[in-house]
This record gives C-alpha cells, structure tokens and sequence, in this order.
C-alpha cells in the first residue's frame, strides 16, 4: 500500500527534523564562537579584555575553594584506597605514583571540569537564557553589537585560561591530600614520598592532562551558551535549559575525555 | 511627504503559521506614527521586521532607499546606528549600572575618550529625566525609570528614527502620559521620526501623526487620526468604542468543540 510507505517516510522525517535543527543550530553556534574568538579579533574587533577578567574571576577565582577542598578529599582517599592493596604486597611506597600519576593525567582535570561544569555551564545557561527572555539579546543585536562577542568570548577566553589553571591548583592540592595521609597514617617518610611522586611524574602527564582541560573549557562554555541562546519562553525554560546544560556539558566531558585519553595513549 | 521607511508586499511566517499577510505601507518622516492593531496581529512581529531582527518570507522593507531584507550583518549594523528601539521590558543589561548601559553603544560604535562619554551620557539622561541615577543598577529602579533609561540608551547615538514597543505596557496612567510627553517632545525638538507599536487607545489619541492599523495581519487602516475616527469599518469601530469580539460559535458548536469533534 503506498500510503502506508508514505506513513513510515513521514515518521522517518518527523523523528529526524528536529535532530536536523538542532545539528544546524549547534553548527551555527559553534562556528560564531570560534569566528568571533579567532578570527574577527584580527578584524578590528578586539576582545573585551575587562569582561575577560570579569568572567576569569568569576569561574576561576571564585572556584577556587571548592576546588580546593574537593582536590584534597579525592587525594586523601585516592591514598588510602592505593594502600589497601599495595601495604598487601609491601609496596606502599607506590602510594605516591598511584595518586600524583591519576591525578595529573586523570582526576585533575575531570574534577575540575564537573566543578566548572556544575558552577560556570549552568550561569552561563541561566545568564544568556534569562538575557534572551528579557529581550536583552535582541537591544544588543538591535545596538549594532554581536551578542556572541560581547556576552560569549569572554566567557569562552575565561574558560581556556581558567580551568587548565584550576586543573593545576587541583594537581598540586590532591598531591598533597596523599601525602597528608600518606605521611601521617600511612608513616611513609615525607622526603620518600616527595622524591618518589617526583619521580614518578613525567612532564607528558601533566601536559596531557592540561591539554585535556583546555578542551573541557571549551566544551563547558558551548554547551552553556547553546543552551542559553535556544531558550525561546521565559522563566521556566530557562531553568529546563540550565539543568540540561549542566548534565550535558558533564557527558561531553566524559566523552572528549575519552577522545583524548585515546588519543594520548596511541599517540604519546 | 517624505517616506523614510516603506514596506511592499511584506509576509512573515513563525513555523508554519502565517503572521503577516502581504502587507504594505510606508512611514513619513520626521513625525509620529502608530503602529496600532489588538494582541496576536502580528505589530510586534512587524516592529521586528522593521529592526532588521527577523527576516520575513517575501517582501521587501526599504530604509532611507535600501531594502533591509537583503543587507548583509555589517550593512544591516550601519543602519541600525541610525536606529533606536525602546523594547517592552526596557532590556537594560542587569549586570551594567544605568551610565554604562546609555554608554555601550557610544563604546562599541565610537572612538570618543572616556569622559566625553561620560558627559553625553549625562546629557542623555538629563533629557529623560534621570539625573543623578548613572550608577544604579536597573533592578534598583521602577518601571517607569526603566524605560526611561531605555530611553537614553537608545538616544546615545542620536538616532533619525526612533521605535518604541509597547510604551505605556505596565506603567500607570500618570507614568505613561510622561512618556508621551517625552515622545512629543522627542519629535518636535530633535524632528526625528517616531514609530511606536501600542493598543493603548489614549496615548495614541495624543501622539499619533499617522496611524497603520493592523488586524488579523492586514493592514486594515493607513491615515491620519482624524481620518481613523471618522473611519465606519466595524473592525475599526469595534476597536475605538472597546467591543468585545462576536462570540465565535453557538451552544452547539461548543459542545462539539469540547467534545473534541
């Protein structure tokens, strides 16, 4: 029967149109972002250095705490769970590998991106949706002023700075919650324990985990904007989009670093 | 009579609905002219036409003799900073104080030092009667002195034409007869030409120059408003004498409609 082919094309059609839409509008996003951020800077554009700043303290500077805390907690537990099994075949001494290795090259640089993510991706959902809701968005287009380079860039620059710089804070912090518990409970001499983490850290570690939380960054401030900016009534949405911002960005991380550990692992 | 902006044959749709339905007209300058019509007949649409934030499906919108609609981002701004819109809601930035808000676009499309801005926007402010609030934020100001920094924000640059969205929307009767003065004064002072989107009937029986009225996304009225309240279309007297709409269906048709039939 012809009509019911038509049928099953027609369901086809109408289950991939708003998939078609949201590819076409994520693709737009994404290319605005990085002409505004790359290329238009060349331009006679410049970016606003002072909302750079603005933002950079916002997301880094005010994160710091949390950061910070949390860093020490999963170094402290990293430690002991490490002990658990090594203290059985008397190498306890490897507690600082375990931790300063899966911290730099791991831990670091995803907790600090779910932090970021769970503060910074959903501002920045909240922010640019409530913006879009109170006509905001259309007063600077209707100004002769891109929203994407005002509002977006230097969000996206605050985020490339800021999160493989919390990355390094939350390195040096869990590395010293293991050797807290290390020296302490675990009584391994702290001149063993400083020379063997040094030992045992390559410069490639850290590099490729900070290489990793540049594009965390990057991923965290697309979802937040894309988010923001498809938000289309008012109050309620916005908070539907922040929440799916934030659950959002925590998968692309978790996927791109997959990507990267893949990639690290073949390649380095 | 000179026409700054004219709209030919102009139709929009939002999805598969159609909003605006083949219209044309055009503007005069250097006067005060209402975009009138109820809610849903697509003025707002329109005024978004207009600003160039919308693009429609056919037709072309031609400002100061360049169609709109087919300007590219950078040739669209140009014209834009001969505009000024006063949106519903003001749209202030709420992370600027009122001075950097009437500031942005004096930063953004001009190379003037800091403390020229400073002055301008002060002058600006003064014009709409908001002396000494420059460094409050916009959610420590009332409605009323919202739109009124909306207001001096969308004067920095001296615009030729100047839109207003819904300009007495949720202000009380004393406030929005201030803002009318100040369109008035807007007018006659600096010559530009006005356009204000509104159903509010008494602000546009003491503003309006030129009326465009708009039902169901036709242009049903264009003239003056003489001519609108000597008009006999009962589209239009229904408007000006405040008559609710015919009941669409009879007690039958309703049970049907309820049933889902």
């Amino acid at each position: 029967m012809p009509s019911e082919y038509r049928n099953f094309i027609e369901v086809i059609g109408s289950k991939t149109k708003p998939v078609r839409i949201s590819i076409h509008n994520i693709s737009h996003i994404i290319n605005e972002i990085f002409y505004w951020a790359f290329i238009s800077p060349f331009k006679g554009f410049p970016i606003r250095v002072k909302a750079c700043i603005n933002e950079m303290v916002k997301a880094g500077y005010n994160s710091v705490p949390i950061i910070s805390v949390i860093s020490f907690f999963i170094g402290v537990i990293l430690a002991f769970q490490a002990a658990y099994q090594l203290k059985k075949v008397g190498a306890l001494i490897y507690v600082a590998n375990l931790v300063g290795v899966s911290l730099t090259r791991e831990l670091g640089p995803i907790i600090t991106a779910i932090i970021v993510s769970g503060r910074s991706g959903s501002a920045y959902a909240a922010e640019i949706g409530s913006m879009k809701a109170a006509e905001e968005i259309d007063a600077l287009i209707s100004m002769g002023i891109n929203p994407v380079r005002f509002i977006v860039v230097p969000k996206l620059v605050a985020l490339m700075i800021m999160v493989p710089a919390l990355t390094v804070f939350s390195d040096l912090i869990g590395i010293f919650g293991g050797f807290v518990l290390s020296t302490t409970i675990l009584e391994i001499h702290p001149l063993n324990y400083f020379n063997q983490t040094v030992n045992a850290l390559l410069v490639k570690d850290v590099l490729t985990g900070l290489m990793k939380a540049w594009a965390f960054g990057v991923v965290i401030t697309i979802v937040g904007v894309y988010q923001g900016f498809m938000v289309k009534g008012g109050a309620e949405e916005v908070g539907l989009r922040t929440t799916s911002a934030v659950v959002a960005s925590i998968f692309l991380v978790i996927v791109s670093d997959l990507f990267f550990t893949a990639l690290f692992y073949y390649f380095t | 009579m000179e026409k700054v902006i004219e709209v030919e044959n102009l139709i929009t749709h939002y999805g598969d609905r159609e909003i605006l339905k083949n219209i044309s007209f055009s503007i005069p300058k250097s006067s005060i002219t209402v975009i009138l019509g109820g809610s849903g007949c697509g003025k707002s649409t329109l005024l978004k036409h207009l600003i160039g934030l919308l693009k429609p499906t056919s037709g072309k919108i031609i400002i100061n003799g360049n169609d709109i609609t087919k300007l590219n981002e950078d040739q669209m701004n140009e014209i834009r900073k001969k505009m000024g819109i006063l949106f519903q809601g003001a749209a202030l930035l709420n992370s600027m104080t009122i001075l950097e808000n009437v500031a942005l676009p004096l930063h953004e499309h001009t190379k003037l030092k800091e403390s020229t801005i400073e002055i301008m926007v002060r002058m600006k402010l003064d014009l709409v009667g908001l002396s000494g609030f420059d460094s409050f934020y916009p959610s420590q100001l009332s409605g009323g002195m919202k739109k009124r920094a909306g207001l001096a924000r969308a004067l920095a640059l001296d615009p030729e034409m100047l839109f207003f969205d819904e300009p007495s929307a949720g202000l009380d009767p004393v406030t929005a007869a201030g803002l009318d003065e100040l369109i008035i004064k807007l007018n006659k002072v600096f010559r530009m030409t006005i356009i204000v989107v509104t159903h509010e009937l008494p602000s546009v029986f003491k503003i309006a120059d030129y009326i465009i009225m708009l039902d169901k996304g036709y242009v049903i009225f264009t003239g003056t408003l003489n001519e609108l309240k000597n008009s006999d279309n009962p589209r239009i007297r229904m408007f000006l004498e405040r008559q609710p709409e015919e009941e669409k269906y009879s007690p039958d048709d309703y049970f049907r409609v309820i049933a889902g039939e």
